[in-house]
């Protein structure tokens, strides 16, 4: 059991100073940037609540957070299942699965540029070959570069070939954990495979799977590099999601009111929906 | 059972295909992608990767890329170490709270940090240095590691501690000698991971640095908008990218299934 | 029910066993009788899950047939055998009330709701758990969720046999003598043949008619709780069974004696046609005496345990116990120890001599 011991503040302060550092300084400016203007020089404004009310009433934000949710929903939608799908059909044990399992992983720990523009060259309608494979094989008329739909379809395709392997990685971790002895049972009750996932390998699986839905919502939330890599932020402003629209204020425009309350709302959202899942998670392990 | 065998292999598949398109084009130069459309290359060149090796505008990036990613994972585990063992052995005021404003952190959109960062390290004079990318991405590279270690730590029995303390272990001496053996997977896991968020983080590793600590993904976009594409250098300068993640995947591949079991990506 | 006959079982996990080693299951031949409460009973290793997963189907064996009732089912899957199994951890569905997971088997098999509602509710009378039917199964204790495991066994009519894999490992201490005496009354309700496999000697004795003990693999001794006590066939037994266990000396016969530690020792058992192999003799604690001649021993440890003591001596390098009476004394160093010769049997490579070994029915 743990121990009362006050001196153990010792052994987090280098922790809290180097996050402190990072987190809290930066936050205190974008605070501070987003109730003052400027115009240049150093000279300051207060303007008060006046960046958030622009931010939350203007179009372009909610465009951009409209496609945001758009796009984490249907990532959401198809990653899950399919991870869960392809962690359920992996064998349990045996001489392929760390090489099923490294294969998978790859994807994971390319840099998220490198992502991009992979798939930036491999869709490209005259010389990749998804792009050529479909325009001139399957006769599928499509360009990236044209088309929103095309675009969207793109980075959704990206987001999943890059990001399913961890929730497999996470489901197939919950599943090796269930005993046998759980599937032994099963089969002498006669129940159906359908029954086993229901009732077996789907409620053991609830934590991780809780942590795979955390993880995904929050890293396509957050989603940069990738699909600006891919597409830009375009054709036009199809696929500007919301961080890119944020950089773009942030560091093209140097709006550097605007750009700090639309980082707040941003990290506010984030933070809502993090604890919310932190307060299921805990309350789910301490069952 | 066959039927079942074949989503896997699907997927894996479906995975290496545009890696494979990213390797065939490594080896074509750049011309020959630009002429048409090819399965394999028609004429095999190493010519790209001959570039990044001799261009110390490209090979810099690599070593660049990698010196931060390095300086990042050990600073990382050598302060989260000690933090996760006083989350998992001792209870302090402040301790739940804590826990969960390290989790929030990795929560943090990095866009929302971009502008600050920049100001904050050009500020300090740390713009354009190794360390202020690894600092940088101590934000979300520490409360990770806690979260890892912590966890493999209280698998831990502490009753391991308290025979070392009887036997007359000081503090340093027990956590260097015979506790840290005890988690190496955890390291392991934890350092995985470190290295996994640094290497291919982009934003802020471009945003924080100029010419100096260029890391190599920054030369990559480099390339990419300048004068025309050149294709084959850029593919070729991926796959090398690719290469110190499968090594590092490598290393753990015993351990992956057991980091994610702990719950604590 | 059924009357359960394996046939030269063999078993190995290994694709080209090439010695008796390579085997998890030496070689076991012999009957359950239908309607018997039985313990197989056996330190870790010796082969009794392996045994156990043969029968309940979950393994199938590399060499031999398995019978129920004449029927060769071997092959047969765990469902189609009909059988139950209690594991060492409570095996429950989580997400499901106690009332769903006892009718879960039920379901299964396409019974009517009606007489799935009554036989549930007969069976939760029985385990005590009727207030529990409509509770979460996750939630509750377990001994309660042993309970329910055991339940979905019981709700099964045309059970052939209940297997309990040491079911008792995680339950609280103080209940465990609780839900032991449940499991026997169960089994005088339900006359089903129970196979309850054990490396705890008192649970076995306490819930077994017949106790089947093994070790290396192998089936050593069938019998009663008092038969193995009285005369146990193999040292082994004699020395796991009891406490302290039976006490095993190595032995010689020279001239028609058995001789032990350089004293002439008198026995029960024949010295005519002695196999070949190691000979040892073996005596319980109860049956040694102290007195002024025998085999010469020193004096290690007395302990009181209550009703008795136990003194701990040592012949040579080896353990001997000696069961002293409340109010006996020991004075000096060293005692001269004497074998009732009734119960002192002679033992070659551990098997007792004069028994006709041969692998027979019970």
């Amino acid at each position: 059991m743990k121990t009362e011991n006050p001196r153990a503040w010792f052994l987090v302060l280098p922790v809290i100073l180097l996050v402190a550092f990072n987190a809290l300084i930066p936050l205190m400016t974008v605070v501070n940037y987003s109730v003052q203007e400027t115009f240049g020089n150093n000279v300051f404004f207060w303007q008060g609540v006046d960046w958030f009310e622009q931010i939350l009433h203007s179009e372009r934000f909610h465009a951009a957070l409209g496609r945001q949710f758009l796009f984490t929903g249907i990532i959401l939608a198809i990653e899950i299942p399919l991870g869960v799908a392809i962690a359920l059909a992996m064998p349990r044990k045996g001489i392929w699965v760390p090489v099923c399992l490294i294969l998978m992983a790859l994807p994971l720990l390319i840099p998220w540029n490198v992502v991009g523009a992979m798939w930036n060259i491999f869709t490209l309608p005259d010389i990749g070959l998804m792009g050529y494979g479909l325009n001139n094989w399957l006769g599928i008329e499509y360009d990236m570069t044209q088309s929103p739909l095309a675009a969207w379809v793109t980075i959704v395709v990206m987001d999943v070939w890059h990001w399913t392997s961890l929730v497999v990685l996470l489901a197939y971790a919950g599943l090796v954990s269930i005993p046998d002895a759980y599937y032994q049972a099963a089969e002498i009750d006669g129940a159906s495979k359908w029954s086993v996932f229901r009732f077996i390998q789907l409620p053991k699986m609830k934590q991780v799977l809780t942590i795979a839905v955390l993880l995904r919502f929050m890293d396509s939330f957050m989603i940069y590099t990738e699909p600006f890599v891919l597409t830009g932020g375009g054709p036009g402003n199809s696929t500007t999601l919301l961080s890119i629209d944020l950089v773009k204020v942030a560091l093209g425009q140097f709006d550097l009111g605007p750009a700090a309350a639309m980082s707040l709302i941003y990290f506010a959202i984030t933070l809502l929906v993090s604890w919310i899942f932190y307060t299921i998670m805990t309350k789910e392990s301490k069952e | 059972m066959r039927l079942r065998s074949i989503a896997p292999l699907l997927y894996i598949l479906f995975l290496m295909l545009p890696i494979y398109w990213l390797i065939s084009m490594s080896f074509k130069t750049t011309n020959e992608i630009l002429s048409g459309f090819s399965f394999f290359p028609q004429v095999w060149t190493l010519e790209n990767y001959a570039v990044i090796f001799t261009d110390p505008t490209w090979y810099w990036g690599y070593i660049n890329s990698t010196l931060y990613v390095a300086i990042n994972t050990v600073i990382s585990l050598m302060v989260a170490l000690p933090a996760a063992y006083a989350f998992s052995r001792y209870r302090f005021m402040g301790d739940k709270h804590l826990f969960f404003w390290l989790l929030t952190n990795r929560m943090a959109p990095p866009a929302v940090f971009a502008l600050p960062f920049f100001q904050l390290y050009s500020a300090v004079g740390l713009f354009d240095t190794h360390i202020a990318v690894a600092l940088a991405h101590c934000l979300f590279n520490i409360p990770l590691a806690v979260w890892i270690l912590e966890g493999f730590m209280s698998s831990v029995p502490k009753e391991l501690d308290e025979t070392a303390y009887v036997d007359g272990y000081s503090f340093k001496r027990f956590f260097v000698q015979i506790f840290m053996p005890n988690i190496k997977a955890g390291i392991g896991v934890a350092a995985f991971f470190c290295f996994m968020f640094s290497w291919v983080e982009l934003l802020l590793a471009k945003t924080l640095t100029a010419v100096d600590a260029k890391p190599i993904a920054a030369t990559m976009t480099k390339t990419a908008s300048s004068a025309g594409y050149e294709l084959g250098l850029l593919a070729a300068a991926g796959v090398l990218t690719i290469i110190p993640g499968a090594i590092v995947i490598y290393f753990v591949r015993n351990n992956i299934a057991k980091g994610f079991a702990m719950g604590r990506v | 029910m059924a009357k359960i006959k394996l046939d030269n079982i063999r078993h190995s996990y290994f694709p080209n066993p090439k010695s008796d080693d390579d085997f998890a299951l030496k070689r076991v031949h012999f009957d359950w009788e239908d309607g018997g409460a039985y313990a197989l009973l056996g330190p870790s290793g010796c082969g009794k899950t392996t045994l156990l997963n043969i029968i309940s189907g979950l393994l199938i064996p590399s060499h031999g047939k398995l019978q129920f009732d004449g029927q060769d089912v071997t092959r047969l899957s765990p469902k189609d055998r009909n059988i139950a199994q209690v594991f060492q951890f409570p095996v429950i569905y989580d997400t499901m009330t106690v009332y769903d997971n006892l009718a879960f088997p039920l379901r299964n098999r396409g019974v009517n709701e009606a007489k799935i509602d009554a036989k549930v509710r007969e069976i939760a009378a029985m385990l005590e758990i009727e207030d529990m039917l409509s509770k979460k199964a996750a939630g509750l204790s377990p001994d309660n969720k042993q309970k329910i495991s055991l339940g979905r066994g019981l709700v099964r009519e045309d059970v052939n046999v209940i297997m309990f894999d040491e079911p008792l490992t995680v339950i609280d201490p103080h209940l465990k003598w609780k839900l032991r005496s449940k499991l026997k009354e169960l089994h005088q309700q339900v006359k089903t043949t129970m196979i309850y496999v054990t490396h705890d000697q008192t649970e076995a004795l306490t819930f077994a008619d017949q106790v089947v003990v093994m070790n290396f693999g192998q089936v050593l001794q069938v019998g009663t709780p008092q038969a193995l006590f009285d005369c146990p066939e193999h040292t082994f037994v004699g020395h796991f069974i009891g406490s302290p266990g039976m006490n095993v000396l190595p032995a010689q016969v020279k001239d028609g004696q058995v001789w032990v530690a350089g004293q002439a020792v008198e026995v029960s058992s024949s010295l005519e046609s002695l196999p070949e192999g190691k000979l040892e003799i073996g005596v319980r604690p109860e049956y040694v005496r102290i007195s002024d001649t025998g085999v010469e021993a020193t004096v290690r440890n007395l302990m009181d345990v209550g009703r008795h003591k136990v003194l701990e001596t040592l012949v040579g390098d080896i353990k001997v116990h000696v069961v002293l009476g409340e109010n006996q004394q020991v004075s000096s160093d060293r005692v001269h120890l004497q074998f009732e010769p009734a119960n002192t049997r002679l033992y070659a490579e551990g098997w007792l001599v004069d028994l006709q070994h041969e692998f027979e029915e019970v």
